[in-house]
């Protein structure tokens, strides 16, 4: 954004504003970085409404599964520990992009996607044991409540994980230009803000799910 | 594997000729507008300065004309209600079976809110949010083009509902567990939620566009305070379209998948609850209302100065109003389901809070009367919308806290009286804002004013129409009327329905009188030319530009000192007299290039859609890998901005001398 | 707009140590964190009745450490709109789960018979109700 003159301001009588801060263009990074802030934001809203559902239902297993039947805490852990890892590999990522170096975002994105993967493989395979033993989601208002709060997460970890292998192809084929760059500042946004939500799915459904 | 999941030759409604009539119609039109297009070979003209324009003043148009559009559609269905109504009395069962009836209510409500109303409020902030904030465009051009042909795509999948299967019938707000697929095995109820769907991808993207716009890039020198109203009430309400919007797109995603995989969240079986869908449906559709009525207020604070030639009264006060109003709208849905058996405490609290949300209301209506008070205030037809508001809305806003009393709602809830109440707020505020609106502004935007006789005209007849129309409303909800009957007993209520269908026919004839309006306008138009940018001695930069402005609206981003920064200057130059202008230094610039993304996107939307809604799986995953397909040429594009050389610059404002220049 | 060719400065850097260390400390904490959720969870350690706020106490930390740590929130006057940003938005979480859960449990009160059995939600729709057409 160019800058204006103050030469209409002095036709008007009018000082020179004394500060440049007050009104120096904001550059596009922060207007993006904000942007995908309040998204993220609208995003938390509609899984809190999701877990106010869950809250609301957690009980209602007529007569079937509860949680304490069905979550397996030591998958739950590595679960945790695979996403927290991703959340760790992606902080490095950045530090590669805003270093502007290919190879250390390669590897952290590769890293990232495979720890990404790792968890949504593990969270399947919870899924559909769960299914076999008869615990499906249209058996009960939990279950169906479970599997949405927690399929929900699940549904945005695949669409990040879709949008990292995007920006990997970007990156090969347009380098470092300042759109990819607000691109990559985004995707950390919301791959950090998914290992938040998971922060507070995992305490609340599974960790107050089975305690005493 | 049926090829075309539940679609057949029956879900054409060949044996209803009401809506094989009103079908024909909308055909008729669609190849009308394609006819003239392609006889006037506008194809490329269309194609590349509207469907895929990024410009904030081209995308609000487009907005304000679907509203426009499904204004009709909408209002059809209230005139077909009224006259069932008054016709249905005492053994009549009147001309519209019952399963069409609820079908027309449901429509009725779904557009007018949905598709009439938040695309004309949109519309607006779209066009005069960035010029009055200085700026070039808003901050995410591309995403606004995108949330715009959402916005289409959901009124295309609602219109083909009336040709191709049914609408639900479960009114606009879908309660389970009438609209769980026990009771609602039809697509009617799919149209609808998918079609919400797709429109609130839309709307939350513009809640962010505008949130980031305001907070994040306003002129040089206008810190917040120095903002006008307007973009305050279009700040607050945006907050509230990020703050609501996800919890009722997380509700409809979970009644579809109760309906679509047999999951349990409303049934009445396996545990389920369908009370919990109202408190969901209502802790969004409180905030809804308000996200509709702030920027009208915002309208009706730029009217109030600009025509009494007098500032604002009590800016800061206005400011805090608002913002109050936002923080508060998040606190009393629970008033619309008192009825549903909350004890005592519940109902109570919320019935403090409703109350308590009048107040701040009641401070703008006093700021307004405090700013025309000791001005000379100019009746034009902005004002009379205006004038008529404050009578109206003041009424309707006096019934609400009549109704927010629990004890008093045990008898009002979704009696007719109800129904008058929230449309003596919703079109005494939020249409008669947007009118007033349209009227100020649209010299901004295409050049010429409209006609002050026709717009008097429209607006008398919206204003008694209203009050003929909806007074026996009131009357009839205290005699015990419920809502949405498709015909009733009681003889005694026949004369008021009557009156109430006559008050519908004059508000017909008040849109007759704006399209009229619109025609005179655009034949009359070089005899109402706006040469100067500034048509009404307006005080926000809008004005500051020539009518209609450029692309890039200022050439040279204004600098603001003080609140009101165009009448500021506009004194200044008074003052100084005839000092002669020093040139001013144009650099280039860069503007957004114009992308097909939103358009494109919004078709395989329409396709994917219509596709989950007949149960066509194959032709859903074609239209999600057709909308992934676009986003990703889009990603991949080369040219993100085109620049504007200086020199086109100057010639512009050569050829467009404005006034002043801030 | 800014130019195309400019390089410009990523949003979220602060200057201070180096940036390797931040992220390191950040997931060294929220292990820490993490272990000390599950080991409450599944241990007596605490009084039964407050394990749910000590999870809740922890989660909540954990959320911290990741807005400080991997999100760089800073106090600095930058973050400013950030911050309250997420306060309007840890606002509006709290008023409609809090909310929500007040109105729910009140309504699934009134709905429970009044010998004291289980929550009425499966009250049987009269199933010889005519469908309309």
């Amino acid at each position: 954004m160019n800058q204006a003159t103050a030469i209409e301001l002095r036709s008007l009588g009018h000082e020179a504003p004394v500060a440049e801060a007050a009104g120096h263009a904001v550059s596009k990074e922060i207007v993006v970085g904000y942007g995908f802030w309040i998204f993220l934001l609208s995003d938390i809203v509609m899984f809190a409404a999701l877990f106010a559902a869950y809250a609301v239902l957690a009980h209602s297993t007529a007569g079937g599964f509860s949680g304490r039947d069905l979550f397996s805490q030591k998958s739950v852990a590595i679960e945790t520990a695979c996403l927290l890892f991703s959340s760790y590999t992606c902080g490095l990522m950045s530090l590669g992009v805003e270093a502007r170096r290919q190879g250390a975002f390669y590897f952290g994105a590769l890293v990232t996607f495979v720890l990404g993967a790792a968890f949504l493989g593990l969270e399947l395979r919870e899924f559909s044991d769960m299914i076999a033993r008869g615990a499906t989601p249209q058996s009960s208002a939990f279950l169906s409540s479970f599997f949405a709060l927690v399929g929900c997460h699940g549904v945005h970890v695949a669409v990040g994980l879709v949008w990292l292998a995007v920006m990997v192809v970007q990156v090969a084929v347009k380098d470092f230009r300042a759109s990819v760059v607000r691109r990559l500042q985004c995707f950390s946004l919301f791959w950090h803000a998914l290992d938040i939500i998971w922060v507070a799915l995992f305490s609340v459904v599974y960790l107050m799910g089975v305690a005493p | 594997m049926n090829l075309l999941g539940k679609l057949d030759w029956d879900a054409v409604p060949l044996h209803e000729p009401i809506v094989m009539g009103a079908v024909g119609f909308m055909v008729l039109i669609v190849v009308a507008v394609l006819a003239f297009v392609t006889a006037k070979g506008l194809w490329k003209y269309l194609w590349q300065e509207w469907l895929t324009s990024v410009d904030h003043k081209r995308i609000g148009v487009m907005y304000i004309v679907l509203a426009l559009l499904m204004l009709l559609r909408g209002f059809s269905d209230a005139i077909m209600m009224r006259s069932q109504q008054a016709l249905a009395a005492a053994g009549s069962q009147g001309y519209l079976p019952p399963g069409h009836f609820d079908q027309v209510f449901s429509a009725h409500g779904t557009i007018m809110i949905f598709f009439m109303a938040m695309p004309f409020v949109i519309g607006m902030m779209n066009i005069v949010v960035p010029l009055q904030l200085g700026q070039r465009d808003m901050a995410f051009p591309t995403l606004n083009s995108v949330g715009l042909w959402l916005t289409a795509s959901a009124i295309a999948l609602v219109n083909v509902s009336l040709a191709v299967g049914e609408f639900a019938r479960t009114g606009w707000v879908a309660y389970p567990p009438l609209s769980e697929l026990q009771f609602s095995p039809g697509v009617g109820v799919d149209y609808y939620l998918w079609s919400l769907q797709i429109s609130g991808v839309g709307t939350l993207l513009t809640g962010i566009n505008f949130v980031t716009t305001i907070l994040k890039m306003r002129a040089p020198g206008m810190s917040l305070m120095k903002m006008p109203v307007f973009c305050w009430t279009a700040l607050a309400s945006n907050l509230l379209i990020v703050a609501a919007f996800p919890v009722l797109t997380a509700t409809f995603a979970m009644l579809l998948l109760d309906r679509y995989l047999g999951f349990h969240f409303f049934t009445t079986d396996a545990g389920g609850n369908p009370m919990m869908y109202v408190n969901l449906f209502w802790v969004w559709g409180h905030p809804e209302v308000y996200i509709l009525i702030l920027p009208a207020f915002g309208i009706f604070s730029e009217i109030a100065a600009t025509f009494s030639g007098k500032p604002l009264f009590g800016y800061r006060s206005m400011v805090g109003a608002t913002m109050v109003i936002c923080v508060l709208s998040l606190l009393v849905w629970l008033h619309h389901f008192f009825t549903m058996g909350a004890s005592a405490n519940v109902n109570g609290f919320f019935g403090v809070m409703t109350m308590i949300i009048a107040v701040p209301t009641g401070v703008k209506i006093y700021n307004w009367l405090f700013t025309m008070y000791g001005g000379r205030v100019r009746f034009t037809t902005p004002v009379l919308w205006m004038l008529g508001f404050m009578v109206t809305f003041v009424i309707g806003g006096m019934t609400g806290v009549l109704t927010a009393v629990p004890p008093a709602d045990f008898q009002l809830h979704n009696s007719t009286f109800l129904v008058a109440h929230f449309h003596n707020v919703i079109i005494g505020g939020v249409v008669f804002g947007l009118m007033a609106g349209y009227n100020y502004w649209f010299p901004k935007v295409f050049g010429f004013k409209l006609d002050e006789r026709w717009g008097k005209a429209s607006f008398w007849c919206w204003f008694v129409g209203f009050y003929v129309a909806f007074v026996p409303m009131y009357v009839l909800g205290l005699m015990g009327m419920t809502r949405r009957l498709q015909h009733y007993d009681n003889p005694a209520w026949q004369p008021w329905l009557i009156v109430a269908a006559i008050g519908a026919f004059i508000i017909a004839l008040g849109i007759a009188c704006t399209l009229v309006q619109l025609v005179v306008s655009i034949l009359n138009r070089e005899r109402n030319r706006d040469l100067t940018g500034d048509p009404w001695n307006g005080r926000t930069l809008e004005w500051s530009t020539s009518s209609p402005p450029p692309a890039w609206n200022f050439a040279v981003t204004p600098r603001v000192t003080e609140k009101d920064a165009f009448w500021v200057a506009k004194q200044h130059a008074l003052a100084n007299g005839a000092e002669p202008q020093p040139a001013r230094r144009y650099e280039a610039i860069e503007m957004p290039t114009r992308s097909g993304v939103g358009f494109v996107t919004a078709f395989f939307a329409v396709v994917t859609g219509f596709a989950l809604i007949w149960h066509i799986w194959w032709l859903t995953l074609v239209g999600l890998a057709g909308a992934f397909l676009a986003t990703l040429a889009f990603a991949f594009r080369e040219h993100e901005e085109v620049e504007v050389p200086a020199e086109r610059l100057a010639a512009f404002d050569r050829a467009h001398p404005v006034g002043v220049t801030v | 707009m800014s130019a195309i060719h400019a390089e410009t400065a990523p949003v979220l850097v602060q200057d201070g140590p180096s940036h390797w260390l931040v992220y390191t400390t950040g997931l060294v904490l929220a292990l820490v964190l993490t272990g000390t959720s599950f080991w409450v969870a599944n241990s007596s350690i605490l009084w039964a009745p407050g394990i749910a706020i000590g999870l809740a106490v922890l989660a909540i930390a954990q959320m911290g450490i990741h807005l400080v740590f991997f999100l760089h929130m800073t106090s600095s006057p930058d973050n400013t709109n950030h911050a309250l940003a997420l306060a309007f938005g840890v606002l509006v979480v709290f008023m409609v789960v809090a909310g929500s859960l007040w109105i729910m449990r009140d309504l699934n009160e009134g709905m429970k018979m009044p010998a004291g059995q289980s929550m009425g939600s499966s009250m049987e729709m009269p199933m010889n109700m005519p469908m309309q057409h």
